[in-house]
Protein backbone atom coordinates (compact mmCIF):
# COMPACT_ATOMS: atom_id res chain seq x y z
CA UNK A 1 0.00 0.00 0.00
CA UNK A 2 2.72 2.62 1.08
CA UNK A 3 4.40 1.32 -2.34
CA UNK A 4 1.34 2.65 -4.14
CA UNK A 5 2.44 6.25 -2.73
CA UNK A 6 6.21 5.48 -2.38
CA UNK A 7 7.20 4.93 -5.79
CA UNK A 8 5.01 7.64 -8.03
CA UNK A 9 6.67 10.20 -5.62
CA UNK A 10 9.97 8.49 -5.91
CA UNK A 11 9.96 8.04 -9.52
CA UNK A 12 8.62 11.99 -10.30
CA UNK A 13 11.07 13.24 -7.80
CA UNK A 14 14.26 11.49 -9.44
CA UNK A 15 12.68 12.88 -12.49
CA UNK A 16 12.79 16.02 -11.34
CA UNK A 17 16.33 16.26 -9.85
CA UNK A 18 17.93 14.31 -13.04
CA UNK A 19 16.00 17.34 -15.55
CA UNK A 20 17.19 19.82 -12.84
CA UNK A 21 20.88 18.80 -12.96
CA UNK A 22 20.71 18.50 -16.90
CA UNK A 23 19.74 22.57 -16.45
CA UNK A 24 22.08 23.56 -14.28
CA UNK A 25 24.77 21.86 -16.80
CA UNK A 26 23.30 23.26 -19.65
CA UNK A 27 22.82 27.03 -18.43
CA UNK A 28 26.59 26.43 -17.27
CA UNK A 29 27.78 25.67 -21.17
CA UNK A 30 25.36 28.02 -22.81
CA UNK A 31 26.11 31.09 -20.66
CA UNK A 32 25.48 34.13 -21.76
CA UNK A 33 27.17 36.77 -19.93
CA UNK A 34 25.04 39.57 -18.55
CA UNK A 35 26.57 42.74 -16.57
CA UNK A 36 25.16 42.36 -12.83
CA UNK A 37 24.75 45.97 -12.85
CA UNK A 38 21.66 44.75 -15.68
CA UNK A 39 19.39 44.07 -13.42
CA UNK A 40 20.06 46.00 -10.73
CA UNK A 41 19.40 49.28 -12.90
CA UNK A 42 16.41 47.27 -14.16
CA UNK A 43 15.52 47.51 -10.28
CA UNK A 44 16.22 51.03 -10.19
CA UNK A 45 13.48 51.90 -12.54
CA UNK A 46 10.00 52.76 -12.41
CA UNK A 47 8.94 49.55 -14.02
CA UNK A 48 6.10 51.21 -16.26
CA UNK A 49 7.40 50.03 -19.51
CA UNK A 50 5.99 53.46 -20.72
CA UNK A 51 8.84 54.18 -23.42
CA UNK A 52 9.33 57.80 -22.43
CA UNK A 53 12.88 57.16 -23.16
CA UNK A 54 12.35 56.13 -26.51
CA UNK A 55 13.35 52.92 -25.96
CA UNK A 56 11.11 49.61 -25.76
CA UNK A 57 10.50 49.12 -21.89
CA UNK A 58 12.42 49.21 -18.95
CA UNK A 59 14.83 46.07 -19.93
CA UNK A 60 16.27 47.84 -22.94
CA UNK A 61 16.71 51.01 -20.81
CA UNK A 62 18.80 49.16 -18.36
CA UNK A 63 20.77 47.49 -21.06
CA UNK A 64 21.67 50.67 -22.87
CA UNK A 65 22.27 52.73 -19.54
CA UNK A 66 24.99 49.99 -18.65
CA UNK A 67 26.52 49.97 -22.09
CA UNK A 68 26.56 53.46 -22.26
CA UNK A 69 24.37 54.43 -25.19
CA UNK A 70 21.93 56.44 -22.69
CA UNK A 71 22.18 58.65 -20.40
CA UNK A 72 21.66 57.35 -16.26
CA UNK A 73 19.09 60.24 -16.42
CA UNK A 74 17.18 59.10 -19.55
CA UNK A 75 13.94 57.98 -17.46
CA UNK A 76 11.83 60.94 -18.06
CA UNK A 77 9.43 59.25 -15.64
CA UNK A 78 11.59 58.22 -12.21
CA UNK A 79 12.90 61.63 -12.29
CA UNK A 80 15.73 62.79 -9.88
CA UNK A 81 15.64 60.11 -7.31
CA UNK A 82 15.80 57.00 -10.02
CA UNK A 83 18.78 58.87 -11.60
CA UNK A 84 20.55 58.78 -8.07
CA UNK A 85 19.84 55.48 -7.91
CA UNK A 86 21.10 54.71 -11.13
CA UNK A 87 24.61 56.35 -10.59
CA UNK A 88 24.85 54.92 -7.39
CA UNK A 89 25.09 51.50 -9.01
CA UNK A 90 26.92 52.82 -12.11
CA UNK A 91 29.60 54.81 -10.07
CA UNK A 92 29.03 58.14 -12.02
CA UNK A 93 27.78 61.61 -10.93
CA UNK A 94 24.10 62.43 -11.26
CA UNK A 95 24.08 65.16 -13.48
CA UNK A 96 20.85 67.70 -12.99
CA UNK A 97 17.74 65.71 -14.22
CA UNK A 98 15.20 68.71 -13.88
CA UNK A 99 11.87 67.37 -14.62
CA UNK A 100 10.34 68.10 -18.02
CA UNK A 101 6.85 68.86 -18.61
CA UNK A 102 5.14 68.36 -22.12
CA UNK A 103 4.16 72.29 -22.65
CA UNK A 104 1.79 74.36 -25.27
CA UNK A 105 3.85 76.90 -26.92
CA UNK A 106 1.16 78.61 -29.12
CA UNK A 107 -0.98 81.41 -27.71
CA UNK A 108 -3.24 81.00 -30.54
CA UNK A 109 -6.50 81.31 -28.57
CA UNK A 110 -9.44 82.15 -30.45
CA UNK A 111 -9.63 85.61 -29.20
CA UNK A 112 -5.90 86.07 -30.48
CA UNK A 113 -5.92 83.85 -33.76
CA UNK A 114 -9.39 83.44 -34.85
CA UNK A 115 -10.80 80.42 -37.12
CA UNK A 116 -10.73 81.24 -41.14
CA UNK A 117 -13.35 78.38 -41.19
CA UNK A 118 -15.88 76.61 -39.69
CA UNK A 119 -14.40 72.87 -39.28
CA UNK A 120 -17.65 70.27 -39.11
CA UNK A 121 -15.93 66.82 -39.11
CA UNK A 122 -14.13 64.74 -36.60
CA UNK A 123 -13.05 66.29 -33.39
CA UNK A 124 -9.17 65.20 -33.99
CA UNK A 125 -6.28 68.10 -34.69
CA UNK A 126 -5.04 65.05 -37.21
CA UNK A 127 -8.13 64.87 -39.08
CA UNK A 128 -8.82 68.38 -39.63
CA UNK A 129 -4.92 68.89 -40.47
CA UNK A 130 -5.91 67.25 -43.47
CA UNK A 131 -8.70 69.56 -44.11
CA UNK A 132 -6.49 72.61 -45.42
CA UNK A 133 -4.59 72.33 -42.78
CA UNK A 134 -7.13 72.85 -39.95
CA UNK A 135 -9.52 76.27 -39.31
CA UNK A 136 -6.93 78.21 -37.26
CA UNK A 137 -6.27 81.42 -39.37
CA UNK A 138 -2.67 80.66 -37.95
CA UNK A 139 -1.16 77.73 -39.70
CA UNK A 140 1.64 76.39 -36.83
CA UNK A 141 -1.03 77.28 -33.87
CA UNK A 142 -3.24 75.38 -32.23
CA UNK A 143 -6.48 74.25 -33.34
CA UNK A 144 -7.89 72.71 -30.00
CA UNK A 145 -9.59 70.18 -30.99
CA UNK A 146 -7.73 68.33 -28.13
CA UNK A 147 -5.53 65.43 -29.49
CA UNK A 148 -2.91 65.84 -27.05
CA UNK A 149 -5.78 65.69 -24.41
CA UNK A 150 -6.94 62.03 -25.82
CA UNK A 151 -3.82 60.03 -25.99
CA UNK A 152 -2.23 61.30 -22.51
CA UNK A 153 -2.70 58.10 -20.60
CA UNK A 154 -2.06 60.13 -17.60
CA UNK A 155 -4.68 62.38 -17.73
CA UNK A 156 -2.60 65.06 -17.60
CA UNK A 157 -4.07 67.29 -20.25
CA UNK A 158 -7.20 69.34 -20.00
CA UNK A 159 -8.93 72.14 -22.70
CA UNK A 160 -8.88 75.46 -20.92
CA UNK A 161 -11.37 77.97 -21.65
CA UNK A 162 -9.57 79.86 -24.23
CA UNK A 163 -9.76 76.78 -26.44
CA UNK A 164 -5.61 75.64 -25.36
CA UNK A 165 -4.27 72.51 -23.96
CA UNK A 166 -3.47 72.76 -20.33
CA UNK A 167 -1.05 70.74 -18.98
CA UNK A 168 -1.05 69.42 -15.14
CA UNK A 169 3.36 69.28 -14.50
CA UNK A 170 2.00 67.33 -11.69
CA UNK A 171 0.89 64.71 -13.17
CA UNK A 172 3.00 64.71 -16.78
CA UNK A 173 5.17 61.81 -17.22
CA UNK A 174 7.34 63.66 -20.02
CA UNK A 175 6.42 60.47 -21.90
CA UNK A 176 5.86 62.39 -25.39
CA UNK A 177 2.60 60.51 -26.31
CA UNK A 178 1.29 64.22 -27.24
CA UNK A 179 4.34 65.37 -28.54
CA UNK A 180 4.26 63.01 -31.33
CA UNK A 181 0.69 63.34 -31.82
CA UNK A 182 0.41 66.69 -32.11
CA UNK A 183 0.27 67.51 -35.98
CA UNK A 184 1.10 71.32 -35.82
CA UNK A 185 4.36 70.14 -33.47
CA UNK A 186 3.73 72.65 -30.58
CA UNK A 187 3.77 70.78 -27.92
CA UNK A 188 7.58 70.53 -26.39
CA UNK A 189 9.63 69.40 -23.64
CA UNK A 190 10.44 71.75 -21.40
CA UNK A 191 12.16 72.12 -17.71
CA UNK A 192 9.33 72.34 -15.08
CA UNK A 193 11.11 75.49 -13.66
CA UNK A 194 11.46 77.16 -16.88
CA UNK A 195 8.68 80.27 -16.57
CA UNK A 196 10.42 82.13 -19.35
CA UNK A 197 9.35 80.44 -23.04
CA UNK A 198 8.78 81.87 -26.15
CA UNK A 199 4.97 80.08 -26.73
CA UNK A 200 4.91 80.74 -30.32
CA UNK A 201 5.80 78.13 -33.58
CA UNK A 202 4.50 80.65 -36.01
CA UNK A 203 7.72 80.59 -39.01
CA UNK A 204 6.18 83.22 -41.25
CA UNK A 205 7.65 86.19 -41.77
CA UNK A 206 6.85 89.38 -39.21
CA UNK A 207 4.19 90.76 -40.96
CA UNK A 208 2.31 87.95 -42.33
CA UNK A 209 2.83 85.93 -38.72
CA UNK A 210 1.14 89.35 -37.43
CA UNK A 211 -2.00 89.22 -39.47
CA UNK A 212 -2.79 85.59 -38.27
CA UNK A 213 -2.08 86.15 -34.45
CA UNK A 214 -2.01 89.14 -31.84
CA UNK A 215 0.79 87.15 -30.09
CA UNK A 216 2.82 85.74 -32.90
CA UNK A 217 6.60 85.77 -32.63
CA UNK A 218 7.50 88.31 -35.06
CA UNK A 219 11.20 87.76 -35.16
CA UNK A 220 12.16 91.33 -34.23
CA UNK A 221 14.56 90.07 -32.37
CA UNK A 222 14.34 92.47 -29.33
CA UNK A 223 14.75 89.53 -27.19
CA UNK A 224 18.03 88.27 -28.85
CA UNK A 225 19.33 92.24 -27.86
CA UNK A 226 18.15 92.09 -24.28
CA UNK A 227 19.46 89.06 -23.41
CA UNK A 228 22.74 89.05 -22.15
CA UNK A 229 23.52 85.38 -21.46
CA UNK A 230 23.19 85.01 -25.13
CA UNK A 231 20.48 82.13 -24.70
CA UNK A 232 17.65 83.24 -27.14
CA UNK A 233 18.10 83.28 -30.98
CA UNK A 234 15.97 83.91 -33.76
CA UNK A 235 15.65 81.14 -36.21
CA UNK A 236 13.06 81.13 -39.19
CA UNK A 237 11.28 84.20 -38.02
CA UNK A 238 10.56 82.63 -34.82
CA UNK A 239 13.13 83.01 -31.35
CA UNK A 240 14.04 80.21 -29.69
CA UNK A 241 15.18 80.23 -26.39
CA UNK A 242 18.73 77.65 -25.27
CA UNK A 243 17.36 76.67 -21.51
CA UNK A 244 20.50 75.66 -20.07
CA UNK A 245 21.89 79.05 -20.43
CA UNK A 246 18.48 81.05 -20.02
CA UNK A 247 18.73 82.76 -16.53
CA UNK A 248 15.03 83.94 -16.25
CA UNK A 249 15.59 87.02 -15.78
CA UNK A 250 12.80 88.24 -17.81
CA UNK A 251 14.50 91.12 -19.60
CA UNK A 252 13.33 89.47 -22.98
CA UNK A 253 9.81 89.21 -21.82
CA UNK A 254 10.07 92.72 -21.33
CA UNK A 255 11.43 93.54 -24.19
CA UNK A 256 8.79 91.39 -26.08
CA UNK A 257 6.81 93.38 -28.50
CA UNK A 258 4.41 91.14 -29.06
CA UNK A 259 4.07 89.26 -24.97
CA UNK A 260 4.97 86.04 -26.94
CA UNK A 261 7.32 85.40 -23.92
CA UNK A 262 5.50 84.00 -21.71
CA UNK A 263 6.45 84.71 -17.62
CA UNK A 264 5.05 87.48 -15.32
CA UNK A 265 7.70 89.86 -15.71
CA UNK A 266 5.95 91.50 -12.33
CA UNK A 267 5.83 88.96 -10.41
CA UNK A 268 8.42 87.27 -11.11
CA UNK A 269 11.36 88.92 -11.61
CA UNK A 270 13.04 89.42 -8.66
CA UNK A 271 16.00 91.57 -7.60
CA UNK A 272 19.59 90.64 -5.44
CA UNK A 273 19.85 92.11 -2.02
CA UNK A 274 23.14 91.84 0.37
CA UNK A 275 23.34 90.47 3.39
CA UNK A 276 25.58 92.56 5.07
CA UNK A 277 26.34 90.61 8.41
CA UNK A 278 27.48 88.00 5.92
CA UNK A 279 29.32 89.90 3.01
CA UNK A 280 33.51 89.49 3.57
CA UNK A 281 33.56 91.79 0.28
CA UNK A 282 35.51 89.13 -1.61
CA UNK A 283 34.40 90.67 -5.29
CA UNK A 284 33.32 87.92 -6.46
CA UNK A 285 29.90 89.20 -7.45
CA UNK A 286 30.75 92.73 -8.92
CA UNK A 287 33.23 90.12 -11.09
CA UNK A 288 30.53 87.94 -12.30
CA UNK A 289 27.39 91.07 -12.60
CA UNK A 290 26.87 91.14 -16.27
CA UNK A 291 25.15 94.45 -15.60
CA UNK A 292 27.90 96.51 -13.33
CA UNK A 293 24.85 96.92 -10.69
CA UNK A 294 27.40 95.73 -8.01
CA UNK A 295 30.19 98.10 -6.55
CA UNK A 296 32.25 98.19 -3.55
CA UNK A 297 35.98 98.02 -2.44
CA UNK A 298 37.89 94.56 -1.84
CA UNK A 299 37.78 93.50 2.08
CA UNK A 300 35.73 96.62 2.73
CA UNK A 301 32.39 95.35 3.41
CA UNK A 302 29.85 95.16 2.23
CA UNK A 303 29.09 95.64 -1.29
CA UNK A 304 26.32 98.05 -2.59
CA UNK A 305 23.90 96.78 -5.15
CA UNK A 306 22.25 99.25 -7.35
CA UNK A 307 18.78 97.74 -7.19
CA UNK A 308 17.61 99.58 -10.51
CA UNK A 309 19.83 98.12 -12.92
CA UNK A 310 20.01 94.50 -11.03
CA UNK A 311 17.98 92.26 -13.57
CA UNK A 312 17.83 89.75 -11.30
CA UNK A 313 19.82 86.88 -13.32
CA UNK A 314 20.63 85.38 -9.94
CA UNK A 315 24.61 85.00 -10.77
CA UNK A 316 25.27 86.67 -7.68
CA UNK A 317 23.59 84.30 -5.74
CA UNK A 318 25.15 81.48 -7.45
CA UNK A 319 28.58 83.04 -7.01
CA UNK A 320 28.68 84.10 -3.35
CA UNK A 321 30.31 81.69 -1.04
CA UNK A 322 29.36 83.27 1.92
CA UNK A 323 25.64 83.18 1.60
CA UNK A 324 25.69 86.77 1.37
CA UNK A 325 23.24 87.45 -1.81
CA UNK A 326 19.51 86.69 -1.17
CA UNK A 327 17.14 87.10 -4.54
CA UNK A 328 14.05 88.70 -3.49
CA UNK A 329 10.67 89.23 -5.94
CA UNK A 330 9.69 92.61 -6.58
CA UNK A 331 6.44 91.92 -5.79
CA UNK A 332 4.68 89.14 -3.45
CA UNK A 333 0.80 87.59 -5.01
CA UNK B 1 6.27 4.27 -46.70
CA UNK B 2 4.18 4.23 -43.18
CA UNK B 3 6.37 7.33 -42.33
CA UNK B 4 5.65 9.07 -45.17
CA UNK B 5 2.15 9.02 -44.58
CA UNK B 6 2.59 9.81 -40.87
CA UNK B 7 4.25 12.89 -41.46
CA UNK B 8 1.54 13.83 -44.62
CA UNK B 9 -0.94 12.89 -42.29
CA UNK B 10 0.23 14.94 -39.47
CA UNK B 11 1.07 17.76 -41.70
CA UNK B 12 -2.14 18.79 -43.64
CA UNK B 13 -5.14 16.51 -42.65
CA UNK B 14 -5.15 16.45 -38.46
CA UNK B 15 -2.89 19.67 -38.53
CA UNK B 16 -1.96 20.62 -34.91
CA UNK B 17 -3.95 24.07 -35.65
CA UNK B 18 -6.40 24.03 -37.79
CA UNK B 19 -7.62 20.81 -37.34
CA UNK B 20 -6.70 19.74 -33.86
CA UNK B 21 -6.83 23.44 -32.51
CA UNK B 22 -4.12 22.79 -30.51
CA UNK B 23 -1.25 25.33 -29.49
CA UNK B 24 -3.63 28.11 -30.43
CA UNK B 25 -1.75 31.17 -27.86
CA UNK B 26 1.93 31.16 -29.92
CA UNK B 27 -0.03 31.04 -33.08
CA UNK B 28 -1.90 33.90 -32.77
CA UNK B 29 0.92 35.08 -30.58
CA UNK B 30 3.60 35.22 -32.45
CA UNK B 31 2.39 35.38 -35.70
CA UNK B 32 2.71 39.16 -37.02
CA UNK B 33 6.46 38.66 -38.83
CA UNK B 34 7.19 35.79 -41.09
CA UNK B 35 10.09 35.67 -39.66
CA UNK B 36 9.69 35.47 -36.29
CA UNK B 37 6.80 33.11 -37.01
CA UNK B 38 9.55 31.00 -38.60
CA UNK B 39 11.71 31.25 -35.50
CA UNK B 40 8.95 29.72 -33.58
CA UNK B 41 8.16 27.34 -36.06
CA UNK B 42 11.64 26.34 -35.54
CA UNK B 43 11.74 26.26 -31.76
CA UNK B 44 8.13 24.29 -31.69
CA UNK B 45 10.03 21.66 -34.13
CA UNK B 46 12.80 21.60 -32.18
CA UNK B 47 11.09 21.02 -28.80
CA UNK B 48 8.61 18.55 -30.23
CA UNK B 49 11.01 15.99 -31.67
CA UNK B 50 12.59 15.50 -28.56
CA UNK B 51 9.83 15.57 -26.42
CA UNK B 52 7.92 12.92 -28.64
CA UNK B 53 11.54 11.06 -28.51
CA UNK B 54 12.15 12.01 -24.77
CA UNK B 55 8.08 10.93 -23.60
CA UNK B 56 8.88 7.62 -25.68
CA UNK B 57 11.23 6.67 -23.60
CA UNK B 58 10.05 7.70 -19.98
CA UNK B 59 6.25 5.89 -21.17
CA UNK B 60 7.56 2.30 -22.35
CA UNK B 61 11.11 2.26 -20.33
CA UNK B 62 10.04 3.81 -17.22
CA UNK B 63 5.99 4.10 -16.55
CA UNK B 64 4.49 0.72 -17.93
CA UNK B 65 7.42 -1.25 -16.32
CA UNK B 66 5.94 0.02 -13.29
CA UNK B 67 2.24 0.28 -13.56
CA UNK B 68 2.38 4.60 -13.19
CA UNK B 69 0.64 5.18 -16.38
CA UNK B 70 -1.11 7.59 -14.54
CA UNK B 71 2.09 9.74 -14.07
CA UNK B 72 1.69 10.49 -17.98
CA UNK B 73 0.38 14.36 -18.13
CA UNK B 74 2.93 14.92 -15.13
CA UNK B 75 6.01 13.27 -16.28
CA UNK B 76 5.51 14.42 -20.31
CA UNK B 77 4.79 18.28 -18.53
CA UNK B 78 8.23 17.51 -16.65
CA UNK B 79 9.93 16.47 -20.21
CA UNK B 80 8.65 19.27 -22.05
CA UNK B 81 9.45 22.03 -19.29
CA UNK B 82 13.10 20.96 -19.19
CA UNK B 83 13.31 20.54 -22.76
CA UNK B 84 11.82 24.46 -23.17
CA UNK B 85 14.78 25.93 -20.92
CA UNK B 86 16.78 24.32 -22.48
CA UNK B 87 15.88 25.31 -25.77
CA UNK B 88 15.43 28.95 -24.21
CA UNK B 89 19.16 28.82 -23.40
CA UNK B 90 20.10 27.53 -26.75
CA UNK B 91 18.28 30.53 -28.56
CA UNK B 92 19.74 33.29 -26.17
CA UNK B 93 23.27 31.79 -26.85
CA UNK B 94 23.39 31.11 -30.75
CA UNK B 95 20.41 34.14 -31.52
CA UNK B 96 19.94 37.14 -29.23
CA UNK B 97 17.67 38.92 -31.78
CA UNK B 98 15.48 36.10 -31.98
CA UNK B 99 15.23 35.26 -28.44
CA UNK B 100 13.84 39.04 -28.25
CA UNK B 101 11.71 38.39 -31.28
CA UNK B 102 9.70 35.77 -29.53
CA UNK B 103 10.05 36.93 -25.58
CA UNK B 104 7.52 35.78 -23.85
CA UNK B 105 6.33 33.09 -25.85
CA UNK B 106 9.08 31.24 -25.57
CA UNK B 107 8.86 29.71 -22.29
CA UNK B 108 5.20 29.88 -23.35
CA UNK B 109 5.97 26.76 -25.40
CA UNK B 110 6.07 24.71 -22.16
CA UNK B 111 2.41 25.27 -21.67
CA UNK B 112 1.92 24.41 -25.83
CA UNK B 113 -0.64 22.09 -25.51
CA UNK B 114 0.31 21.16 -28.90
CA UNK B 115 3.44 19.46 -27.73
CA UNK B 116 1.78 17.81 -24.68
CA UNK B 117 -1.17 16.87 -27.28
CA UNK B 118 1.28 15.48 -29.60
CA UNK B 119 3.44 13.59 -27.18
CA UNK B 120 0.11 12.21 -25.87
CA UNK B 121 -1.50 10.73 -28.49
CA UNK B 122 1.95 9.02 -30.01
CA UNK B 123 1.23 6.65 -27.08
CA UNK B 124 -2.53 6.59 -27.61
CA UNK B 125 -1.92 5.75 -31.70
CA UNK B 126 0.58 3.02 -30.04
CA UNK B 127 3.32 4.28 -32.21
CA UNK B 128 6.76 2.79 -32.59
CA UNK B 129 9.32 4.76 -31.82
CA UNK B 130 10.32 5.79 -35.47
CA UNK B 131 6.71 6.49 -35.75
CA UNK B 132 6.42 8.31 -32.87
CA UNK B 133 9.44 10.60 -33.79
CA UNK B 134 8.32 11.38 -37.01
CA UNK B 135 4.84 12.10 -35.48
CA UNK B 136 6.08 14.76 -33.57
CA UNK B 137 8.23 16.07 -36.47
CA UNK B 138 5.40 15.90 -38.76
CA UNK B 139 3.29 17.68 -37.00
CA UNK B 140 5.85 20.37 -35.71
CA UNK B 141 6.24 20.88 -39.22
CA UNK B 142 2.49 21.36 -39.61
CA UNK B 143 2.40 24.17 -37.23
CA UNK B 144 5.30 25.66 -38.39
CA UNK B 145 3.28 25.68 -42.00
CA UNK B 146 0.22 27.23 -40.42
CA UNK B 147 2.12 29.98 -38.51
CA UNK B 148 4.22 31.20 -41.47
CA UNK B 149 1.48 31.38 -43.74
CA UNK B 150 -0.69 32.59 -41.23
CA UNK B 151 1.96 35.16 -40.59
CA UNK B 152 2.43 35.92 -44.37
CA UNK B 153 -1.69 36.79 -44.67
CA UNK B 154 -1.28 39.04 -40.58
CA UNK B 155 1.72 40.90 -43.16
CA UNK B 156 -0.66 41.75 -45.41
CA UNK B 157 -3.40 42.37 -43.56
CA UNK B 158 -1.58 45.18 -41.89
CA UNK B 159 -1.49 47.46 -44.86
CA UNK B 160 -4.87 46.69 -46.16
CA UNK B 161 -8.27 48.52 -45.53
CA UNK B 162 -10.21 46.94 -42.35
CA UNK B 163 -13.29 47.75 -40.73
CA UNK B 164 -11.90 49.75 -37.24
CA UNK B 165 -14.27 47.16 -35.51
CA UNK B 166 -12.50 44.35 -36.83
CA UNK B 167 -8.60 45.70 -36.99
CA UNK B 168 -5.90 43.72 -35.34
CA UNK B 169 -7.36 40.18 -33.12
CA UNK B 170 -11.05 39.92 -34.71
CA UNK B 171 -9.23 39.79 -38.30
CA UNK B 172 -7.04 37.62 -37.48
CA UNK B 173 -9.17 35.28 -35.99
CA UNK B 174 -11.29 35.37 -39.02
CA UNK B 175 -8.81 34.51 -41.09
CA UNK B 176 -7.24 31.32 -38.85
CA UNK B 177 -11.52 30.51 -39.75
CA UNK B 178 -11.13 30.54 -43.00
CA UNK B 179 -7.74 28.94 -43.15
CA UNK B 180 -8.91 26.54 -40.72
CA UNK B 181 -11.92 25.34 -43.06
CA UNK B 182 -9.17 25.68 -45.89
CA UNK B 183 -7.36 22.83 -44.72
CA UNK B 184 -10.47 20.94 -44.31
CA UNK B 185 -9.67 20.08 -47.56
CA UNK B 186 -7.08 17.77 -47.36
CA UNK B 187 -9.09 15.79 -44.95
CA UNK B 188 -10.71 14.31 -48.71
CA UNK B 189 -7.09 13.10 -48.85
CA UNK B 190 -6.54 9.49 -49.67
CA UNK B 191 -3.27 8.05 -47.97
CA UNK B 192 -1.88 5.07 -48.67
Amino acid sequence: MLNAILVPVGVIGVFGLVFGIGLAIASKVFEVYVDPRVPEVRAALPGANCGGCGLPGCDALASNIVEGTAAINACPVGGPDCAAAIAAIMGVEAGSSVKQVATVICQGSCENSPNRAEYYGEMDCREAMIASGGTKECRYGCMGLGTCKSVCSFGAISMGEDGLPVVDPEKCTSCGQCIDACPKAIMKLVPATQEVRVECNNHDRGKNARQVCKTACIGCGACVKACRFDAIKVENNCAIIDYDKCRQCYECVDKCPMNCISGDVEYGKTTAYIIEENCIACGLCAKNCPVEAITGEIKKPPYVIDHDMCIGCGICFDKCRKNAIEMRPNKVK
Amino acid sequence: MNIVIIVIGAIFINNVIFSRFLGICPFLGVSKQVETAAGMGAAVTFVLAMASAITYVVQYAILDPLNLGYLQTIAFILVIATLVQLVEMIIKKASPSLYQALGVYLPLITTNCAVLGIALLNIQYEYNFIETVFHGIGAALGFTLAIVLFAGVRERLETSAVPKALEGFPIALITAGLMSIAFLGFSGMQLG
